[in-house]
């Protein structure tokens, strides 16, 4: 009986231990779909800002006060907690019982004393979290985006946050022989309901908590690579791999400049390209950065509630933006590997964001300033412009005037290049006149 | 005064201390005009010596770029290159932050590299340097609130310089309700000051200004000629052309200085 408790144990991790990996790797497929773009360099600095925004969550606290410090709570107790799954996997191979108690002796109870406040940090922050998200009028919360799945999602790990909480706190509670000599700051409240209980279903108790504990979280391991959740993890390399460049600065496309460079001086050839594409059309033209993001996204949508196109009531928002990437992207993940039929009519990433969303957004930025884990809504939309504008020939009326201003003024208004420098000879007329 | 162009400099046999970029907007908007003589009658009275590049200037390329026509934004940035390197220019100094933003940022991977920095940039080391002397003058304790300019702030993290002109000039800086690195854009960036904006519930522009209005300052300092269009329309929506004014922060300087009226 012992024994077959423990082959399960081990069967059960094992098969969960490798559906996440499974997850995993089909992820980092996915994003190597993504062109190459050289990220290795600065690695100080790299280092640095994933220590102050993934481990150190710089931007939350600063942007929303409130929300960023249970947000805190919320990682800490979940990362520090996690620790105690280190034992429940001794335990479950090995057949013992708080294999860490007799070795740590007072610290362990201190431990789990501390886990347990944790635990119930987790446990009141994911309520506020869930009210916020549920009863509260946000708009962030209640955009179109959001609905179906993603809001789903979201009060999902919630309440599996607070489920395994609590199944933790009430193990610990049902513990006779621990709760005897440990004083515990939570579960000692909950005692009462099994201190009359036979020693036998006591034992029951601990044991069902003890399971649904363990494989809640391996539940919990293999759904978040579903999940927005998946932040908890992309989050690192995501900030390690910032845009380190003023946020203003476009990327120049290559691809042309080989053209403008071939056109200036007829002594260069440019390398060829095979099927050269100007901009973005589908995922596999942007940047595996721009993919990292999708997935990293927790589709908090602070980028939205900034975002003055979004604020003014226009279609466009950043985090729709980033929700569609993903999707399509998970899309061509399921077609290649032929999970998804090939679709009848042809789709792209274009077929997700609308031409409307893509022109009205003015580039200020203020989405990418925002973003907790530094995601860069705008590259993307920029690069769809590109695709849209040189590809399909697809630019507005005004655009293209303004285009062909440029192109003949060398300036986007119908003045001529003569008269550029006219406001210096007024300038010296009027000082004449003052002179005299 | 007389402006000179690089050309007549290097007639003359001499060097000016910067080129001053003055942008399309600088060269043919009206209102922006007022902007671009009032920052040339500042650099004259310091004692700066300026050149333009005159009608050899052309479009940075930016709002092309913006809008997805990278083609004409690098053909427009190469022959702004090979103007600017055929005179050997090295220090750049721009009225508008786009223009200075595609000079700094994205000229350089093309061939063009230049110290390029923004008026308000210039304006403060002349003033720390004590070429340009404030002495109050006339917004000494007025109530001003700055708009940050995208390109300039969030775009290129210049926050403070514009702050400490307005500081020097003993003004009341009122901030809004958004600023600095939240700062709202006016909603010109992103070529979207040619065309009409996407239908929505309301404009960009109005909704800033809406933000100005709540600091109850007379005047919006602003940095950008293309921020200067937006608000100054979005004061018009909201009636207050009698009670508000966009004004340039060379153009504060130049009237604290009795260099305009
Ligand atoms: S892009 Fe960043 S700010 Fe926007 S929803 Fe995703 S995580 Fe939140
Ligand atoms: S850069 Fe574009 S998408 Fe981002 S906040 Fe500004 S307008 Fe919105």
């Amino acid at each position: 009986m012992q024994y077959l408790s423990q082959i399960l144990f081990i069967l059960i991790l094992g098969a969960g231990v490798y559906f996440f990996y499974r997850s995993i790797n089909r992820i980092i497929r996915n994003i190597k779909l993504g062109k190459d773009i050289d990220l290795s360099d600065n690695k100080a600095k790299r280092w640095k800002n994933m220590l102050r925004f993934a481990v150190g969550q710089g931007k939350m606290t600063k942007i929303k006060p409130i929300a960023g410090i249970l947000h805190v709570f919320v990682y800490l107790g979940f990362v520090l907690i996690n620790i105690e799954v280190l034992e429940i996997i001794i335990d479950g191979i090995a057949g013992t019982h708080r294999v860490f108690r007799p070795v740590l002796g007072g610290l362990y109870d201190f431990s789990i004393a501390f886990f347990e406040i944790l635990g119930l940090l987790v446990i009141i922050s994911c309520i506020i979290f869930l009210f916020r998200r549920n009863a509260m009028k946000i708009y962030r919360f209640q955009s179109p985006e959001l609905k179906g799945w993603p809001f789903f999602d979201a009060n999902v790990i919630l309440v599996v946050e607070i489920v395994l909480m609590v199944a933790l706190i009430v193990m610990n509670a049902a513990d006779r022989s621990f709760q005897a000599d440990a004083s515990m700051p939570v579960s000692s409240f909950l005692y009462p309901m099994f201190e009359n209980m036979s020693d036998s279903s006591a034992h029951l108790w601990v044991q069902a908590a003890w399971w649904f504990h363990f494989v809640g979280i391996l539940w919990f391991l293999n759904y978040v690579p579903y999940s927005k959740h998946l932040h908890i993890i992309l989050a690192f390399p995501n900030t390690y791999y910032t845009n380190l460049d003023p946020k203003a600065k476009f990327k120049n496309n290559e691809l042309v400049s080989n053209e403008v460079k071939a056109m200036m001086d007829t002594s260069f050839t440019p390398p060829t390209v095979e099927n050269p594409r100007f901009g973005v059309k589908d995922v596999e033209d942007l940047t595996w950065k721009n993919l990292l993001d999708a997935y990293s996204c927790t589709e908090c949508g602070r980028c939205t509630s900034v975002c003055p196109a979004n604020t003014t009531g226009k279609l466009l928002s950043p985090r729709k933006v980033m929700m569609d990437t993903r999707d399509r992207l998970e899309e061509v993940g399921k077609i290649r590997d032929g999970v998804l039929p090939e679709p009848e009519q042809p789709k792209d990433l274009h077929t997700y964001i609308t031409k409307e969303e893509l022109l009205a957004c003015t580039t200020c930025n203020a989405c990418v300033e925002v973003c907790p884990i530094n995601i860069n809504p705008m590259d993307i939309i920029v690069n769809m412009r590109q695709y849209l504008v040189m590809e399909e020939s697809a630019a507005p009326q005004e655009w293209n005037m303004m285009f062909s201003n440029i192109e003949n003024n060398g300036a986007p208004w119908q003045f001529a290049q003569s008269e550029r420098a006219n406001w210096a000879i007024d300038l010296e007329n009027e000082s004449k006149k003052d002179e005299n | 005064m007389k402006v000179r162009t690089y050309a007549d400099y290097l007639a003359a046999g001499e060097t000016p201390e910067i080129l001053f970029w003055v942008g399309c907007a600088g060269s043919f908007d009206q209102r922006a005009q007022r902007v671009t003589k009032a920052f040339a009658k500042i650099l004259d009275y310091a004692g700066v010596k300026f050149a333009v590049l005159g009608n050899e200037e052309s479009c940075t390329g930016d709002p092309a770029k913006r809008a997805g026509n990278e083609f004409l934004f690098q053909m427009q940035a190469s022959n702004n290159i090979a103007v600017l390197n055929g005179y050997g220019v090295k220090k750049i100094v721009a009225t508008c932050p786009h223009c200075f933003n595609t000079i700094k940022n994205e000229y350089p991977e093309l061939g063009g590299n230049y110290e390029v920095l923004h008026h308000t940039q210039f304006l403060q080391s002349l003033i720390n340097e004590g070429r340009l002397k404030i002495k109050g003058g006339f917004y000494k304790g007025k109530k001003i609130t700055y708009h940050d300019s995208c390109y300039l702030g969030r775009g290129n993290g210049v926050y403070e310089a514009p702050r400490e002109v307005i500081a020097a000039m003993e003004a009341d800086l009122v901030e809004m309700k958004t600023c600095r690195s939240k700062g709202m854009c006016c909603g010109a960036g992103g070529a979207q000051v040619f065309k009409e904006s996407e239908k929505g519930k309301k404009e960009i522009n109005t909704a800033r200004i809406e933000q100005a209005i709540e600091t109850g300052a007379k005047v919006v300092a602003s940095n950008c000629p293309f921020c200067m269009i937006m608000l100054q329309d979005g004061i018009k929506a909201c009636g207050k052309e009698n009670d508000m004014k966009v004004i340039d922060i060379a153009e504060l300087i130049a009237k604290a200085e009795d260099l305009i009226d």
